[in-house]
């Protein structure tokens, strides 16, 4: 009785005193702003998601050699939810009432960020989502600094129609959320511009899909109908190496049958050679060869801290580079980070883009974007071959689609929502 | 927005602006002088000879946007001089760049981490020079086709026959009315029956988009219609909307008669594009039949053995690429036994390390295995980092070639054929050689193995390790068409299993048999199902197959059997 007694003291002390020992810790320290990153670093989309983690620490690294924020330090905080949807929920969570982090960047999938997105608006927080994503969301808590639909998609195939005389269409992707919104966006578009249904191919495939025989020949045979023909490819992640390996291997040369991809950056290129892909196209908001004083700064400050010289950027990237700086400046507008502050703040708020022109913060969420199509080069570059005028604003909900036609995103004052119909002028259009 | 997009000509010009902008930082002086030097160039050419005349366009090259270069491109062409063959032949490569020093216009070749460089013209040798001091002459699609159109009509009167036909193809794929003419000229001088067939044909595809009399375009017609493959079919079907009413009758024949050939084809090219995936499931499986088959063992780390298979491939290629270029070609047979000897030691010690204490307890095997395959992926992940790993396809297993009217690639032939060939000594291994006699015995009986003196638990540790080698070559062959990346492993292990349970646990036989029929079965449901219906509907059968017969098409005893 009296041993197991003392051991319990024992404990209690030891517990007591390691409780009093890291509560003097977190006072010697200085008080630190938390900034949650929640990016798989295992599992399947590490291969995408890591780079951006990296990213984040290099931004948050850049900022307090700037002297901080509202005069005290940032401090990541990183978590891995492993590729696995549910645990991004729970991990995020962790951040937001947990660590109290004031600001969370991360995820790359749309179920993923579907996922936390009851988290977000649940517990009151910030969200900055960085991927290129299939549009028809626009949430009071979560900022979209990749691109909509109309910031990628619709120019490509504009692309394709004007410069490329392009009447014939196969529109493949992997079968999940985003290429199916995409293309359904995109047929009703090609639909509108006369484009005819038998002109109209489209194919799925499942998640690394690794055989593309068959289809690569059934793109072939489609395009040999003696009009001009080019692939929009949605096709994700790991499953495009095999597709362009096959595609150079039947001998489907970009002259003949451009392909334009929406998911294929700098960072998927470097497991393919690229000899035989040159001319293949690409379109995005960013690439890593377009040549400004801001990119270039980027650039070189990344390879810096990474310690590689040879270290590719991407697009998702850049997009992390343009919410971060918002979120900074609308941090010391607002003078806290306080949530509903700062989303007051944010809106409206304006901070250069790496390939140029301002990235503006829109009442609905999304960002000012130009908009580049880039040819791939030998040395997995990609060389800009056209790019729009001016900035094109994010669209939430496509215009292209007649159950979002009439529904627009608005998180100012009165409107306030993030569905609102135009018709009905109510809230909550989406049905 | 839809009525903001600049038409053709503005975005062709627009972009320019950023490539030659591309190095600013380290060009503006150079950029200057070559400016003068192109100015001065062309001082000397309006009064000059005509070689001159060239090396002056070949300088004026690097100016302007897409649109000016397309136009000298043409002059280039115009100008009928044979070098310029070459020089557009290395532009349309993307090989040639710009000499910052000098403002020349040369042809570059990697070399290591340099490039050598030869003049774009002559060929002289020019030395070498690192990447920072060239600038690259960017080309697109549209200057891509401009440079094949043009090197069509220079090489066309080639004293060499593959050169000829080559000019001929491209003609074909251009079928641009201007170069009629030349054909003509080139035509009734050729005497090559190949080449000439090849130019008849370019003529032909040329003739029915001009505005030829009826009869000649019929010919024309029957003359494509008589090629009979996807190329004639698409001219056909292009000309068909166009063309006078009473030539759409031919054209029609024609078409048909193109489409019933391309119907018969395509019912044995699904056959080859089946055994091919079939070849892969073989070689995924194969080693899973040694150790999940004979041994018994639940091995789900079976995937990451594949991928240390493809990282030693990509290990051994980025050796070659630094240290010996030469031996490129060579590199996929050097990465084979050693590819085999590290998995097969990475085998040897999981099996003496974790399973052969868990004998007989298939639920712990397979935990234990599936944390290990988590521990290998990360394991690579934090050394080769997160990315894809790019491992090249040496020359001669890459493109396709024509067998009558099948496509076939390099690379799925040689790994049909490797497949075969690492079946075949599998086999030779297990009947033939003492260890393979050693291993059946144990797999039978395993106290009797014991009591004639085997030492069975070496046995053990061989074939695992056998197993797990005959995986890592898989890796290899599999970094051909595959990711190599730390996922690698996953997106095969299931199917392995299921090449496995449907072949019949325990027979070689059966394995081969298994893939072979869920490759093809595949490739036919893929037409009309779609690729993902066609992987649900082949799980659903095997489900349905192995209620029926539980154990595979092949059952056998073995020591799963006794178990």
């Amino acid at each position: 009785m009296s041993t197991r007694f003392t051991r319990r003291a024992v404990l209690a002390a030891a517990l007591a005193g390691s409780v009093s020992l890291s509560a003097g810790i977190s006072y010697a320290q200085e008080e630190t702003i938390k900034v949650g990153v929640l990016h798989s670093l295992s599992g399947t989309m590490a291969i995408s998601e890591t780079t951006l983690k990296d990213t984040m620490l290099f931004l948050i690294d850049e900022q307090n050699k700037k002297g901080g924020l509202l005069g005290k330090k940032l401090e990541a905080v990183v978590v891995d939810p492993a590729s696995d949807w549910p645990l991004f929920a729970e991990k995020a969570r962790e951040l937001i009432s947990v660590d109290e982090v004031a600001a969370v960047f991360g995820c790359w999938t749309s179920v993923s960020r579907k996922s936390v997105l009851p988290v977000f608006e649940e517990l009151n927080s910030i969200l900055f989502y960085p991927v290129q994503y299939e549009g028809e969301e626009s949430q009071r808590n979560v900022f979209y600094t990749g691109a909509a639909p109309n910031q990628q998609a619709i120019p490509a195939v504009d692309y394709l129609m004007n410069e490329e005389g392009v009447e014939r269409w196969v529109l493949a992707g992997t079968d999940y959320v985003y290429p199916r919104t995409t293309n359904k966006i995109l047929e009703q578009y090609l639909m509108d511009k006369g484009v005819a249904a038998e002109d109209i191919m489209i194919n799925y495939t499942p998640f690394s899909h690794s055989d593309w025989q068959t289809i690569v020949s059934d793109i072939k045979a489609f395009g040999s109908a003696g009009k001009k023909t080019a692939v929009v490819s949605t096709i994700n992640g790991d499953a495009n190496v095999p597709f362009y390996k096959e595609l150079a291997n039947q001998g489907i040369a970009a002259e003949d049958i451009p392909v334009v991809a929406f998911s294929v950056g700098e960072e998927e290129l470097a497991g393919i050679d690229t000899e035989p892909l040159v001319g293949h196209l690409a379109a995005w908001n960013y690439f890593q060869s377009v040549d400004t004083p801001e990119n270039e700064d980027f650039i070189a400050k990344w390879r810096e801290f990474i310690g590689d010289e040879d270290r590719v950027t991407n697009d998702p990237m850049e997009a992390h580079v343009v919410g971060f700086n918002l979120w900074v400046q609308a941090v010391e507008k607002a003078g806290t980070t306080d949530t509903d502050a700062v989303l007051d703040a944010i809106i409206g708020l304006e901070t250069p883009n790496l390939t140029g022109g301002i990235a503006k913060m829109l009442p609905n969420h999304h960002i000012t974007k130009p908009v580049l199509i880039g040819e791939i080069q030998d040395d997995g570059q990609f060389e800009v071959v056209w790019e729009t005028e001016e900035v094109v604003p994010g669209d939430a909900w496509s215009d292209f689609l007649p159950e979002s036609k009439m529904i627009e995103a608005d998180w100012t004052a009165p409107i306030s929502c993030g569905n609102y119909n135009t018709e009905t002028k109510s809230c909550g259009g989406a049905s | 927005m839809r009525g903001r997009w600049p038409a053709g000509q503005k975005g062709a010009r627009k972009s320019e602006n950023i490539p030659s902008a591309v190095d600013t930082k380290t060009m503006h002086p150079t950029c200057l002088i070559r400016t003068l030097l192109v100015a001065l160039a062309l001082l000397f050419t309006t009064s000059s000879a005509f070689a001159q005349d060239v090396e002056a366009l070949v300088n004026a090259l690097p100016e302007g946007g897409y649109s000016d270069r397309e136009k000298v491109i043409f002059d280039l062409a115009a100008t009928g001089d044979e070098r310029v063959a070459g020089l557009l032949d290395a532009l349309g490569e993307g090989d040639l760049y710009v000499r910052e020093e000098d403002g020349r216009v040369v042809a570059g070749k990697r070399a290591g981490r340099d490039y050598a460089l030869t003049d774009a013209l002559t060929g002289e040798e020019l030395g070498t020079a690192p990447s920072s001091a060239l600038e690259k002459i960017r080309v697109n699609n549209r200057l891509r086709r401009a440079v094949r159109s043009a090197i069509g009509q220079l090489t066309l009167m080639s004293p060499s026959p593959p050169v000829r036909l080559r000019a001929a193809r491209s003609l074909l794929r251009n079928a641009d009315p201007d170069s009629l003419e030349l054909l003509g000229t080139a035509l009734a001088a050729e005497t090559d029956p190949q080449v000439k067939k090849m130019m008849e044909t370019a003529r032909a595809a040329i003739i029915i988009k001009t505005d030829a009399g009826i009869e000649e375009k019929a010919a024309a017609i029957d003359l494509l219609a008589a090629r009979g493959d996807r190329e004639a079919l698409a001219m056909l079907t292009g000309a068909h909307s166009s063309a006078a009413p009473e030539l759409q009758p031919v054209i029609e024949r024609g078409i048909a008669g193109i489409e019933r050939k391309l119907a018969m084809w395509d019912g044995l090219q699904n056959v080859w594009y089946g055994l091919s995936l079939g070849s892969v499931l073989l070689l995924a499986a194969i080693g899973l039949a040694i150790t999940f088959g004979v041994m018994g063992v639940i091995n789900m780390a079976h995937g990451e053995i594949v991928m240390l298979g493809a990282y030693t491939t990509f290990a051994v290629q980025q050796v070659i690429r630094t240290s010996f270029p030469g031996l490129f070609d060579y590199s996929l047979a050097i990465a084979l036994p050693l590819a085999f000897l590290v998995t097969a030691l990475v085998g040897i010690a999981i099996e003496r390390g974790i399973i052969r204490w868990l004998y007989g307890r298939p639920l712990e095997t397979l935990l234990a295995t599936w944390g290990l395959s988590l521990f290998l992926q990360q394991t690579v992940r934090t050394i080769f980092g997160p990315n894809n790993r790019e491992v090249g396809n040496p020359s001669w297993m890459s493109g396709a070639f024509d067998l009558a009217g099948l496509s076939i690639t390099w690379n799925r032939l040689w790994i049909i054929v490797f497949a075969l060939v690492v079946f075949a000594v599998l086999l030779a291994v297990l009947n033939r050689t003492p260890l393979g006699l050693q291993m059946r015995a144990v797999t039978q009986n395993r106290r009797m193995a014991s009591s004639m003196g085997i030492r069975t638990p070496w046995v053990d540790a061989m074939t695992f390790g056998l197993g797990s080698g005959i995986a890592g070559m898989a890796g290899v062959a599999l970094s051909q068409i595959d990711n190599v990346s730390p996922n690698l492993g996953q997106s095969y292990i299931i199917d392995s299993f299921m090449v496995v349970v449907f072949g019949g646990v325990g027979n070689l036989w059966g394995t081969l048999v298994g893939a072979l029929t869920l490759g093809v079965a595949n490739k036919f449901l893929e037409p009309y199902a779609g690729a993902v219906l066609a992987k649900i509907f082949i799980l659903v059968f095997i489900i349905l197959f192995i209620q029926r017969r539980p154990r595979g098409l092949f059952a056998l005893k073995g020591r799963a059997v006794d178990a």
